[in-house]
């Protein structure tokens, strides 16, 4: 044998692109092209649409860490878009008010001051219900995401402050310094950049040690012991940032909508990230934009005939789960080597 | 005589009625093979399962080089250079077989909370996990996914993982089972050079290959040593002829 690592041959990526590469580059490619073409012609409501795509996209990229991934089942990560909303809100609220948050933290309209803060309370709210769901598996961890999540969101609904069940309007879209966030075009580009990085981010990951890790946590989790790894602390750490991805959507979907309120933390998001991941593609790292596209397309085209476009939803997710393994992008991509 | 590299103390472990490990003590030192023979049910997997952290005794304890391991999760005592090989294969079936190995390479190697570089292409992971499969005779199948291997072929690739961890210590759960005379006659071979490396505590049922290998044979019977010595001390024992030789 001339090559004396066959292992890396046979699966070197080739440069060519190949077939997934094509489909992924023409989703990216429609994504970016529609919303651009809707704003020259003057209809600002699709370029609102496709921001609002990209971002429960962004979300389910995060839920896709974790759940396609990691094999972690989280019925809960609303909880996580919903608090990124409320601290974009919060934010809004302080420095619109001109008032401390807590007493002495003064309010911020600065996206670039938000964001990491979204990430962080995230982080640090996934670490912790993470650190505990993670003693159990399969349906009693879906069950304690989702009970944690709903904590969360009574929570929320019970501090008046905050508008409780009526939600906190954000009357001016928070800043980027040097753009004009309210311009429907410049925050989808922002939206857009989001996605590509959560993307682009989650792919790197995957490729890397870690990955390998996960992976490995994710198909035999005693193999991964077995050769001297835990398998908890790799997958806790996944979860936290498959949770900072989807609060940094939450935060964006906040301004986008100019509001939140409890309903982005409710049990039906965290259900309809669900279904956009499987939809999509579990564990394929374009799923999550298929999903959310497929998502929001029969919602906009079906629901404008019909209150039950639902009805389709689930029998497309059904056909999915029946015929598609690999979901959508498996359809239209071809199977994925090694998942 | 030279210190045990692993030592278990008066293991007990009971499920329910069933007494699956009663009162285990046994040592393996530097450069022998120890086999462990006995009946089906005899209760040697669970004593593996004690050894290596995935069942906890009732009583008893288990000693790593000296250190008291008992406490210490399956990982933790991998990294103290515990390897093992599973009665019933083990492996990530989806993946590539030297995904498998690199697994614990990258173990081996260090921690796994490195986020950035691509472990496809890296030669730190990619040559000792090949070596590890070479020496199995596993070269040319590395590409292959495990579902595709044969029985055989697994069973020399959890062996393989369990060398790239540079064990000092080896536990094979009957690696020769189902493998057919050539298969066994060739693992052989290969434990015989392995031993003066590594110990190894030997599950077997091929009793040819045993009374080949091993330096002392432990006889396990309803979860109790029943004899122990030299490959002639147990081929005369009456007791085991009795018990699990059957003549
Ligand atoms: N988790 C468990 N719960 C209850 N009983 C168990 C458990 N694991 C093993 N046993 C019982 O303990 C006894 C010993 O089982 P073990 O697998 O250790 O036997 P063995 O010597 O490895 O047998 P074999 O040669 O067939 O592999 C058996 O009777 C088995 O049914
Ligand atoms: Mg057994």
């Amino acid at each position: 044998m001339t090559d004396p690592t066959p292992a890396l041959s046979a699966r070197r990526p080739s440069r060519r692109l190949g077939r997934q590469g094509l489909v992924q580059l023409l989703l990216l490619a429609l994504l970016l092209a529609l919303p651009v073409a809707a704003d020259l012609t003057g209809h600002p409501y699709y370029v609102t649409l496709a921001s609002r795509l990209t971002l429960i996209a962004m979300a389910a990229v995060g839920l896709n860490l974790a759940l396609g991934y990691g094999g972690m089942i989280s019925f809960g990560h609303a909880a996580y878009f919903g608090l990124g909303g409320y601290v974009a809100g919060i934010g809004a609220f302080h420095a619109f008010d001109m008032t401390p948050f807590l007493g002495g933290i003064p309010g911020s309209d600065n996206l670039l001051v938000l964001w990491p803060i979204a990430m962080l309370a995230c982080g640090l709210l996934a670490l912790a219900i993470g650190a505990v769901s993670l003693r159990t598996s399969g349906v009693y961890f879906i069950m304690i995401t989702l009970a944690f999540a709903q904590m969360v969101y009574y929570f929320a609904n019970s501090w008046p402050t905050y508008g409780g069940q009526d939600g906190l309007p954000i009357y001016l879209r928070n800043q980027l310094p040097g753009l004009d966030t309210q311009e429907p075009l410049t925050f989808f580009l922002i939206c857009f950049v989001g996605l590509v990085l959560a993307m682009a981010l989650t792919s790197r990951l995957m490729g890397s040690r870690f990955g390998a890790a996960l992976t490995m946590a994710r198909l035999n989790d005693t193999r991964l012991a077995t050769a001297g790894i835990s398998p908890t602390p790799i997958r806790l750490v996944a979860f936290v940032i498959s949770a900072m991805i989807t609060g940094l959507a939450g935060a964006l979907y906040a301004d986008l909508n100019g509001f939140v309120s409890p309903s982005m933390l409710s049990w039906h998001l965290s259900g309809e990230l669900m279904v956009i991941v499987i939809l999509g593609g579990v564990g394929r790292l374009y799923g999550p934009l298929v999903g959310a596209a497929l998502f929001i397309g029969m919602e906009t085209l079906l629901g404008g005939l019909t209150e039950y476009w639902q009805l389709f939803l689930g029998l497309t997710l059904l056909g999915v789960v029946l015929f598609a393994r690999q979901g959508v992008m498996g359809w239209l991509a071809g199977r994925e080597p090694h998942a | 005589m030279p210190e045990a590299v692993l030592a278990l103390e008066g293991l007990h472990k009971r499920f329910g009625a069933l007494a699956a490990t009663d009162d285990v003590s046994l040592t393996l030192r530097p450069g022998e093979i120890h086999a462990l023979i006995g009946p089906n049910g005899a209760g040697k997997s669970t004593l593996i399962a004690q050894i290596a952290g995935s069942l906890r005794p009732d009583a008893g304890r288990v000693l790593l080089g000296g250190v008291d391991v008992t406490g210490e999760s399956v990982a933790a005592r991998a990294r103290r250079g515990l390897g093992r090989s599973f009665q019933v294969s083990s492996l990530a079936e989806p993946l590539p077989a030297i995904r498998n190995v690199m697994i614990a390479v990258q173990a081996l190697a260090g921690h796994s909370f490195r986020f950035w570089k691509p472990v496809a292409r890296d030669p730190r992971l990619v040559e000792p996990a090949m070596a590890a499969l070479e020496r199995m005779g596993l070269g040319h199948r590395a590409a292959t996914p495990v579902a595709e291997l044969s029985h055989g072929e697994r069973r020399a690739l959890e062996v393989a993982c369990a060398l790239a961890l540079r064990p000092r210590v080896l536990l094979l759960d009957e690696p020769m089972a189902g493998l057919g005379p050539e298969g066994s006659a060739h693992l052989t071979e290969l434990l015989e050079r392995l031993k003066a490396e590594v110990p190894i505590l030997l599950i077997e049922h091929d009793m040819e290959a045993v009374f080949r290998l091993a330096e002392r044979i432990s006889v396990l019977v309803a979860g109790r040593i029943i004899a122990h010595g030299d490959g002639d001390t147990i081929r005369r024992d009456p007791q085991v002829r009795d018990a699990y030789l059957g003549d």
